[in-house]
This record gives structure tokens, sequence and C-alpha cells, in this order.
């Protein structure tokens, strides 16, 4: 077991406690230790509520629809364990009013604690993320047994690539728009060191971002595998680029179909990716390497953030559960002109983006199609759905093809 | 409010683990802030609850440019500046010249004491404009503020301003309410401010609940101006079209110090001490926070080899027209005072009166194809 890391992680095994602060004690705490300052210094007015709560009124994401005064005035004097705020949690979502198309969440976690410190919000915010997921009454399954998948293999000529994705906290130590330099650096090492006893096909090397040569740099953009510093204010209003590029990398294997990326939007983002449409091997190395990376750190006393109603936590709300999206770069020439193409996404719980990701068009015909949900369903079920799906989409696109007709498929049931 | 509880979890961490990479970095925080230094100073915590980490969180966050020095910190609240003296009184010294911790600084705004000051050329000196900040004793600053606080500087700002008349009576635009068509005016006016968008200020907070309790206000005349809760609590600008420099900055005295009486009146003076001066967000603009400049066309002595050794001299710096990080445009160069700190609003504006007038000479003597040598200033 590891140093004083350990220590605290231990006393923080009781993930239940909450630390409930009320501004009398937390004053009487500034009075005590506040260093003596020149006569006359003012002490920080504390205002009622309703002075601090948010102009909210030209905002549409989560957040904004949830925050109500009264629950503002229940949550803005509780901190987490480690001191993380209310007025923290929100301050993406109140410096980004959203888009009128699309509803943004609004709100981060800056710590395991923040998912029960702030349920008053997060629930109800999770609820309309989720379609309906209560995190008070239902459980999430977790299901990274892969073998379970039938129908894997999809036909090359219409999908170019096949790739899942997820995130994983280290239990123990904030996540991303909270955490300090130490604890920061400290998921880089517990990270990069597990991954150093990956072997055989999953074997690879970490390259740290502050660290790289200019060719290895180089190299990561070829391979499209470098991220930089977020730009997005989503992101960057949370907090969540502080220090950058302190403890941030990106680990692959040799064979560049596994990729790590550290202290990113998350603690870790995992990828497992090939060209082609071969989404089986895809998910096969995507279970077994995530089960072996968990292997390896509880090895040294560390654990993932998970729960059984929540299932993985990560910073964003709406990656809780599997915080899984597999997809495919897949060729819809004629479907995707189709009318009906987004109601037959839609029925088939799926959703498109352009090939350079969230917030991108698409080039040429050529679509990013993953799955839309994240929790409530099993990582097993969900990469099922997008085969399914997928498979739906291209047998669409060979009927145009043929000048037939297509339906649209009933919406999808669990 | 938690700030503290967060600070004291922090503690746990040793330094090592704690100091920031700043191997990288070139700015005035990162040559002073050793590891022994923000060992000494972490556990530290004003009344309000700005710590180090946050005073330096924009210098961390921005390594700097190889030729221009930035500062890397900022300031929470006043008692930033006592608390975590150790890092800003060497910072400052550098920055300003070598001013010392034990230095008085000297406030004078009586626009009497300017001499001349009114008969710049027209020809060359396009617009002539003075400003500074403010900062509300009692409230925290923009990288801190919460927005309640905020919204109290607002609230106080649009009363004292409401009380202005004559030549300065006004009216107050909040950002978060203006129309179309007075967003347009402000616009053609030069006078709207934006959110910011340089990683420098965002980096440390400025920025937050934007654009909530920010607004612009302006006499009728359009020659005086406030920005309220942008870097600063308040921004006070007074300006106008050609060279005189004494009008406009006995308009800025006269107004900055009938806002100053009303804050007063209602027991919000300005935060103001004897050895720092006015206090504001950024330790750049400590003492006055005045820069008086203009816009003058230098096209020829712009060229000059020892231009920028006659602006140094001088105690001037160059900007382009569009402010600080532009270049300039059509030979027209935006001069205006170096120095904030260690000498007063007069001193300054004086420097910048006497240089630009001496600088047009210059100007006029390099068309007719006359050598300047004979009258390159001493170091001022």
């Amino acid at each position: 077991m590891a140093h004083s890391f350990g220590r605290i992680l231990s006393s923080k095994r009781n993930v239940g406690i909450l630390s409930l602060i009320g501004a009398g004690s937390v004053t009487a705490g500034f009075l005590l230790k506040r260093e003596h300052v020149s006569a006359g210094a003012g002490v920080r007015r504390v205002y009622p509520a309703s002075a601090e709560y948010p102009d909210l009124r030209k905002h549409n994401n989560c957040m904004a629809s949830h925050l109500t005064p009264a629950i503002y005035a229940k949550l803005v004097d509780k901190a987490t364990p480690n001191g993380y705020t209310l007025d923290e949690a929100i301050q993406t979502g109140v410096d980004n009013p959203g888009h009128p198309f699309i509803k943004t969440v609004g709100m981060v976690a800056g710590d395991e604690e923040s998912y029960q410190v702030f349920a008053d919000l997060l629930n109800p915010v999770i609820k309309e993320r989720h379609n309906g997921y209560d995190p008070e009454t239902m459980t999430h399954p977790t299901d990274l047994d892969s073998s379970k998948l039938t129908s894997g293999q999809f036909d090359d000529r219409y999908v170019l690539s096949s790739r899942v994705r997820t995130g994983r906290s280290i239990r123990g130590l904030s996540l991303p728009p909270a955490c300090t330099r130490a604890e920061r650096r400290e998921v880089e090492r517990v990270v990069v060191d597990a991954l150093a006893g990956l072997k055989e096909d999953l074997a690879g090397k970490y390259y740290s971002l502050t660290n790289m040569t200019d060719q290895e740099q180089q190299q990561l953009i070829d391979d499209h595998f470098l991220f930089d510093k977020p730009v997005s204010p989503l992101l960057t209003c949370s907090g969540m680029a502080r220090d950058w590029p302190d403890a941030r990398g990106i680990w692959h294997n040799n064979t560049k179909t596994f990729l790590v990326w550290i202290n990113e939007e998350d603690h870790t983002r995992v990828i497992s990716m090939e060209k082609g449409g071969n989404m089986k091997r895809v998910f096969d190395r995507f279970c077994t390497g995530l089960k072996e990376v968990e292997r390896l750190i509880q090895e040294k006393g560390w654990e993932f953030m998970w729960n059984e109603r929540l299932g993985y936590i990560l910073t964003c709300p709406s990656n809780l559960g599997t915080g899984l999206r597999a997809g495919v770069h897949v060729k819809l020439p004629r479907l995707s002109k189709d009318p009906r193409f987004s109601k037959i996404l839609d029925n088939l719980r799926l959703q498109k983006r352009g090939t350079g990701g969230v917030d991108t068009a698409a080039v040429g015909s050529t679509f990013d199609i993953s799955n839309l949900d994240r929790l409530g369903q099993s990582e097993v079920q969900l990469v099922q759905t997008v085969v399914d799906g997928v498979n739906y989409l291209i047998e669409c696109e060979k009927k145009l093809e043929k000048g037939q007709d297509i339906k649209i498929p009933a919406p999808y049931r669990k | 409010m938690a700030k503290n509880v967060h600070n004291d979890y922090k503690m746990k961490f040793s330094v090592d683990e704690e100091y920031p990479d700043l191997s990288l970095h070139n700015n005035h925080m990162a040559k002073v802030l050793t590891k022994e230094m923000y060992a000494k100073l972490r556990s530290k915590s004003t009344p309000s609850g700005f710590t180090l980490d946050d005073c330096i969180q924009t210098g961390v966050d921005n390594p700097g440019h190889p030729f221009i020095m930035t500062v890397g910190c900022v300031a929470g609240d006043e008692e930033s500046y006592e608390v975590f003296k150790d890092m800003f009184d060497p910072i400052i010294s550098d920055r300003h010249s070598g001013y010392k911790p034990t230095d008085k600084h000297v406030t004078d705004l009586n626009f009497e004491n300017l001499k001349g000051g009114d008969d710049l050329d027209p020809a060359y000196v396009l617009s002539s404009r003075v400003r500074t900040g403010r900062s509300i004793k009692g409230y925290t600053l923009p990288p801190h503020n919460s927005r309640a606080e905020r919204r109290m500087v607002e609230k106080l700002s649009i009363e004292a301003l409401a009380t202005l008349d004559g030549e300065f009576k006004g009216k107050y635009y909040p950002l978060n309410g203006m129309t179309d068509a007075e967003q347009d005016q402000l616009i053609n006016d030069h006078f709207l401010f934006d959110k910011p968008v340089s990683p420098l200020l965002l980096a440390a907070g400025m920025a937050r609940d934007w654009p909530d309790a920010r607004g612009i206000w302006h006499n009728d005349a359009k020659s005086f101006l406030v920005w309220v809760n942008e870097e600063d609590h308040l921004r006070v600008i007074s300006m106008e079209k050609g060279g005189n420099m004494k009008e406009v900055f006995r308009r800025f005295c006269v107004g900055l110090n009938k806002i100053e009486e009303v804050f007063k009146k209602h027991n919000h003076g300005f935060m103001w001490n004897e050895h720092l001066g006015f206090v504001l967000t950024c330790p750049s603009n400590l003492g006055t926070g005045l820069r008086g400049g203009v816009h003058v066309k230098l096209p020829k002595l712009s060229t000059h080899a020892k231009f920028e050794e006659i602006l140094t001299r001088l105690r001037l710096q160059k900007r382009g027209t569009g402010g600080v990080d532009t270049a300039s445009v059509g030979g027209i160069f935006d001069i205006s005072n170096a120095d904030r700190l260690g000498s007063s609003e007069v001193n300054q504006v004086q420097l910048v009166v006497d240089g630009v007038k001496l600088m047009v000479e210059m100007e006029k003597k390099l068309e007719k194809g006359e050598s300047i040598d004979a009258i390159i200033p001493a170091q001022k």
C-alpha cells in the first residue's frame, strides 16, 4: 500500500459521509485561522442565498431547468469533505447559457461526494439527461462480458472504423474541476504505473504532455491521438484546464488500438479502436483492457469510483453509468439524405455526429454514429444497440442503392 | 465559503507535490515564486478565503511570452497584497522600477498642477484619453467576488453615478439589458466592452457569471465613461478627439473626485493606502492605475532607429491603436505613460504631455529632412 495517499483513501472509504458545513462554523474557522492583517480590513460579507442566486433567465441547460431558488438556498452553504461547493459545480452552466437547440448539462462534479452532497440538484438533472433514470430508486447494471455481443462484424465497404470509449475515475482523488496539482499528479502516477503492467497486445508506452519530443508529438498528431488543451468554454469554465499541461498525457499500446488519455476531462478516458468494421474485436479489447487496468490498480490498493446507483462516476453527469460511447464512421450517402434519417436514428437510440466528434459536421456523407444512452443499460446492452442499429442503417443504405424502399424501425425497447 | 476547507485539504499534500511546474514560464510570478516561498505562503488565506494558488493560477496557466513579461498573478481582495506580501513585494519591485516595500506613493489628482497639455497639434494628435481603475473598499475583487458582491458593486456604482450632473450627467447601460439599438450605438462609439477573451483574464476567474452585474455608464457628451465590473470594480475613462490633454485630465480629475465623494458618503471609499496607492486587481495597475495616452501620427519617427530609445527615456510606451497587444495601423500609435506606481497622476500625465509634444516636434523635423539628434532627451 502506498504513502500519504493511502491514508487519505482509507479515510474516504465511507463515501456516504457528508460534511455539511453551515456558514457559522466556517466563519468560526476563518477567525481561528486568519493571519493578522491591517486594521480596517473587511471580512467577506455573507449574503443571503437570494442575493447570490444566478440569473438563469436566458439559460437553456439541465442545471438551469432544475436549479430553483429553493434548491439553491438549500445547497449553497454545503460543501463536500474536500471543500467543493455548489457554486463551483454550476459555474460552467451559469457561464454558458446554452444553445437554443442543444441542451447541455450545465454542471459538473468536483469529486465523488458531489453526487451525494448536491443530490437535490444532480438527481433531477440526471433524470432529465438520462431519460427518466432515477438514482434514488434504480440500479445501474455493469456488464463488461464482451463474449455476449452478437453480430459485431460490420460490412467494411460501409464502416470505415469502429471505436468504443469510456472514462474511469480513481476513487479517493478529486475530479478534474476540483483536483489539486498533487491529486492530478497522483492520478497520473497511479494510472501510468498500472498501464506499465499491461502485456502482449496491450503492452504500450506513456507520453507525458509536458515531456514529449517534437517527433513524438508529430507522430501522435498524425495518428490522431494527441489531445490538446480544451478550448470549449463548457470545459474551461469548470476549471478542468488549470495548470495545463501538468500531469496530462497519452498512453497507447504498440499496435495503436488501445489508448488512454490521462487528466483531460476525466481522470482517464479509455479508447479501443481500429480501422474497419470489427466492433466485436474492438469491444473484446476494450473489456479485457479495462478489467486488466482495474486489476492492476487494485493490486496497489486503489479502485475505480463506482456505485450501484450511478455506475461509474465521472466528471460530467452525462457520462454516468457506463460512460460509454461506442461508434463507427460509416458511409451513408443515400440514407443521410433521406428525410426519415433522423427518425430512424432516434428509434434506434443512436446519434449522429460529424467525423471530428461532438459539435462537428459530417464530411462527404461519412457519419459518426454512436449510442445515445449511457446510464441504465449495461456496456454489453449499449454496444449491442449500436451493432444492431448500424447493421440496420447499412441495410437501409443497401436497399436505397437498389431502389428499394426502407422502413422506419419500431422505437427501441430494452 | 468552503475555500478554507479546500485549502486545509490541500495542506495534506506535500509542498513538492503541490508546487507548480514553472520551468517553461516567463512571468513575474514565476521569477519570484520559489518552492520555499510557496511552502511558506500556501497555508495562508485572506479573511475572504483567497489563497496563494488562487493568486497565481493565471500565471501557472499562462507561461508567458518570450518577449513580453506578464505579471502572472492577481489579487482577490485588498488583503491579498498583505497576506501574500512575500510574493507581491518583489513582483511589485520588479514591475515598478525597484519600488521598495517601504516606499510611499503620492496621489495627486489636482488637475491645476498640470502644465500645458492644451496645445498638442491636432494634425498629429488624433485623440487623447486618460483611464484608471478604482476598487470599492469592503468588497472582494473580480477574480474572487461572489455574484451578490458583484451586484452590490454595480448597485453602488449606479447610485453614485446617478447623482452626477452638469457635464457629468449621464446614463447606465447594463450589459444584460441593453436594447439592440443601444448596443449598436455603444459599439459605434467604441465604448462597449465585451466578455474578456484573453486567457490571462479568464484563467483568473474574472469572467465568471458574465454578463451579470456588468455595464457601461457614460455622460451625455460621451467624454466620460465608466466600466463596471470588467477587470476591476470600476474603470474610469476620460477622452475626446484631438490633442487637448489638459481638458481631458481636468474632466478626469473632477469626475473621479465627484464619484469618490459620493462613495465615501455612503461609507464605501476606494481601496487606497499610502504604500500602494489605489489597490486594483492586477499588480501592474497599482499606484495611480493611470494610463494617459494619445493616438498620434508618427510615421517617420516610428521608423527611426532611436524610436524605442526615445520612448524609454521619456518613460513612455507604445501600443497599436487597438490597445494592448495590437499593432500600429498607418503609422498611428497609442503612446502612453509606462509608470503607474511611485509617481503621481499629475507626474505621469505631465510626462505624456511633454513627451508627445517633443515627439511631434521630432516628426515635423524628420518631415523637413532635418536631424533630431540635438533634441533627443536625457533619461527622465
